[in-house]
């Protein structure tokens, strides 16, 4: 992957200093007849431009469905959207650039988010994720991010493996799930949200007779 | 205590519309369906059930702002949770889906919105696949669809899942993002009970406001405000995190003591510590130390500290921890989630991220703690939605609170550093470096 050069000002958008060209055609809508997009995704993203009522709502399902097909929200990806939408790749890229689950880079098909954010961070967060690069060594396959807070503090310091919550995590579980991804089985079962409890005695099946340590015994 | 939303919600197959239906679910519904919309809204009312997502707006006046008229009306859920320390929507959507497609349908009804959505964040995954599933089994059971058990009322139901941004849970910027934008926030007014989704209004709500609705409607709006106390009706999800044995969410009734959630639910902290600050209602919110503990977990008693409930995520902090790594860390995630439309926010979250890297490197000098200070007043109250107040309140509280640690860990990190301790002489002309 090659590293987009900073500019002066430190924009890293190349052409932020060039003057707009008035002359120049506006974006192009891509047609779909021209475009080739697997049938699939074209399927998918149509059924999914039919749940709205304004179609234009569906551009976030449509870039999780072509992130699926293409790894990463890439040019031709974002073509094919565009296409499919009928809307011009601008628009589609702008939508992109924005989340953090659009990758617009290419990247390795493991996603690991690891939870850096003040829950985390207070139980080991930033150790884990150093822990978890460490365990990967570098291998492209394995797309290693700090992560924002996933939602699951209760489980800090934690990641989310392809999407499955895993937690509380020590730094040698990293290196079992760098294991269980390679080999294809499953993540960290037991430490996985699925099967996590409820803290509150309320919410145990017998509505809180027994107690917090009787259940995890 | 009153278990209302946590009620056995570990039982296996919850999430089944067969198990829901055998504990009584659904039975709210056709109690609603049977009543005038008025009926519902009033009961709303008297629930006196204040919003569950941050803001604390009271529902039944919020539900009363859609207007009447025969135009197309939405209603939205925000499971966009993305407030760190809060994970209490997570939970009741895995577990128990249906009680809030109950309260969503309920709450659709009285408002006459035809179509809703469910904007649940990109990375609950989990909560997503159990969700469609529960929504495909009530649309079977014709609890969605044309013409709900005969009603005449007719309501479609979406799933729509994000793609990660914080901003995304401003009402405003998830319309925006609801409908294929960016998730930029919107000038407020009109609010979205005016001018939300797609120009229509649109009532907009929480996961666990929505969720509370169906045992509003069984028990009466009147009885559910003997929950909880004056001004701060019912019972509310309580998201315990950071520095305490037994973090998770418990079920409380309001106007609990802040120190029995910390304490006697949660464990509070490791043997041997203590508590050195924590945030009541999520980051956003303006810490409080162990000398507030015994402030009662309501709306009006977390104002009256100076801070607040908002989601009603507490996050421990015990004194192990540095002051300026918890501030650094925070300030981080907003500059990061800075959806970058206003310029006090941009720019304020940037700078701050600056300053407080000088500080933790130990080239700050206590004056750039004043402008730290400074910065954040200038961002609260000044942009569109709150994300800026959101990292401005909290910091501000810190370096406040603790301005004495801050001050303490610039000189030892300058010492450490070997930056040496002498700033530049009066005398000389004062280097401005950027």
């Amino acid at each position: 992957m090659t590293e987009v050069t900073r500019f002066t000002h430190g924009s890293r958008i190349p052409g932020w200093d060039e003057p707009v060209d008035p002359t120049k055609a506006a974006a192009v809508i891509p047609d779909l007849a021209n475009t080739p997009v697997p049938t699939e995704l074209r399927e998918e993203i149509q059924a999914e431009m039919a749940k709205y009522p304004v179609f234009r709502s569906a551009l976030i399902p449509a870039l999780h469905a072509a992130q699926r097909v293409h790894g990463w929200c890439s040019p031709e990806a974002i073509e094919q959207v565009a296409a499919v939408m009928g809307i011009t790749p601008g628009e589609v890229a702008a939508v992109a650039t924005f989340y953090d689950m659009f990758e617009t880079q290419p990247v390795g098909s493991q996603a690991i988010y690891v939870c850096t954010n003040i829950s985390c961070s207070l139980r080991g967060g930033p150790k884990i994720l150093e822990a978890m690069r460490a365990a990967a060594d570098g291998d492209a396959d394995f797309n290693i991010r700090a992560f924002e807070c996933l939602g699951a503090c209760d489980m800090a310091p934690m990641a989310s493996v392809n999407g499955e919550f895993v937690g509380p995590l020590t730094e040698s579980d990293c290196a079992q799930i760098v294991a269980d991804l390679k080999s294809g089985g499953e993540v960290l079962a037991a430490k996985q949200l699925r099967v996590r409890p409820c803290a509150d005695q309320a919410g145990r099946v017998d509505g809180g007779q027994t107690t917090t340590s009787e259940v995890t015994q | 205590m009153s278990a209302i939303l946590f009620d056995r919600i570990d039982e296996p197959g919850l999430n089944d519309i067969d198990t829901y239906e055998r504990r009584g679910g659904y039975e709210a519904l056709r109690k609603a369906l049977a009543q005038p919309r008025e009926g519902l809204l009033e009961e709303l009312k008297a629930s006196g059930l204040r919003g569950r997502g941050g803001a604390g707006f009271p529902l039944g006046m919020k539900a009363s702002f859609i207007p009447g008229a025969d135009i197309d009306k939405y209603l939205v859920c925000n499971a966009d949770e993305s407030e760190p320390g809060t994970f209490k929507d997570r939970e009741l959507m895995q577990k128990n889906p249906h009680m809030l497609i109950e309260g969503m349908i309920i709450a659709a009804f009285t408002v006459d919105a035809n179509r809703s959505f469910i904007y649940i964040r990109g990375e609950y995954v989990l909560q997503a696949e159990v969700l469609e599933q529960a929504i495909a089994q009530a649309k079977a059971a014709g609890f969605l669809g044309d013409n709900i058990l005969g009603s005449g009322f007719s309501l479609d139901l979406v799933l729509h899942r994000g793609a990660g941004a914080y901003i995304c849970g401003e009402e405003t910027g998830l319309l925006d993002s609801l409908e294929g934008k960016r998730g930029n926030p919107r000038l407020k007014p009109p609010f979205p009970a005016n001018q939300g989704l797609f120009q229509g209004p649109t009532l907009i709500n929480n996961v666990e406001t929505l969720a509370t609705i169906p045992a509003i409607i069984r028990m009466g709006g009147s009885e559910y405000a003997k929950l909880g106390i004056e001004n701060s009706a019912g019972t509310k999800l309580v998201s315990v995190s950071g520095n305490v044995q037994r973090p998770g969410n418990y079920e409380i009734e309001l106007g609990m003591s802040s120190r029995d959630i910390i304490f006697d639910l949660a464990g509070g902290p490791d043997e041997g510590r203590e508590v050195k600050f924590w945030f009541p209602g999520g980051s956003s919110s303006s810490v409080l130390t162990a000398a507030d503990l015994d402030t009662t977990y309501d709306f009006d008693a977390m104002e009256k500290a100076g801070s607040m409930l908002g989601s009603g995520a507490i996050i421990v902090v015990d004194d192990s921890n540095s002051v300026v790594d918890v501030a650094l860390t925070l300030a981080s995630f907003y500059k990061h989630e800075s959806c970058g439309k206003c310029t006090p926010c941009r720019e304020g979250t940037t700078w701050t991220v600056k300053m407080l890297q000088r500080v933790q490197s130990g080239e700050a000098t206590p004056m750039d703690l004043d402008i730290i200070a400074s910065v954040q007043e200038q961002i609260i109250g000044n942009c569109l939605c709150v994300l800026g107040d959101a990292m401005a309140i909290p910091v501000g509280s810190l370096v406040a609170k603790f301005r004495p640690e801050f001050e303490a860990h610039i000189e030892s990190a300058r010492e450490r550093n070997g930056l040496g301790i002498t700033p530049p002489a009066a005398s000389e002309e004062p280097v401005l470096s950027l």
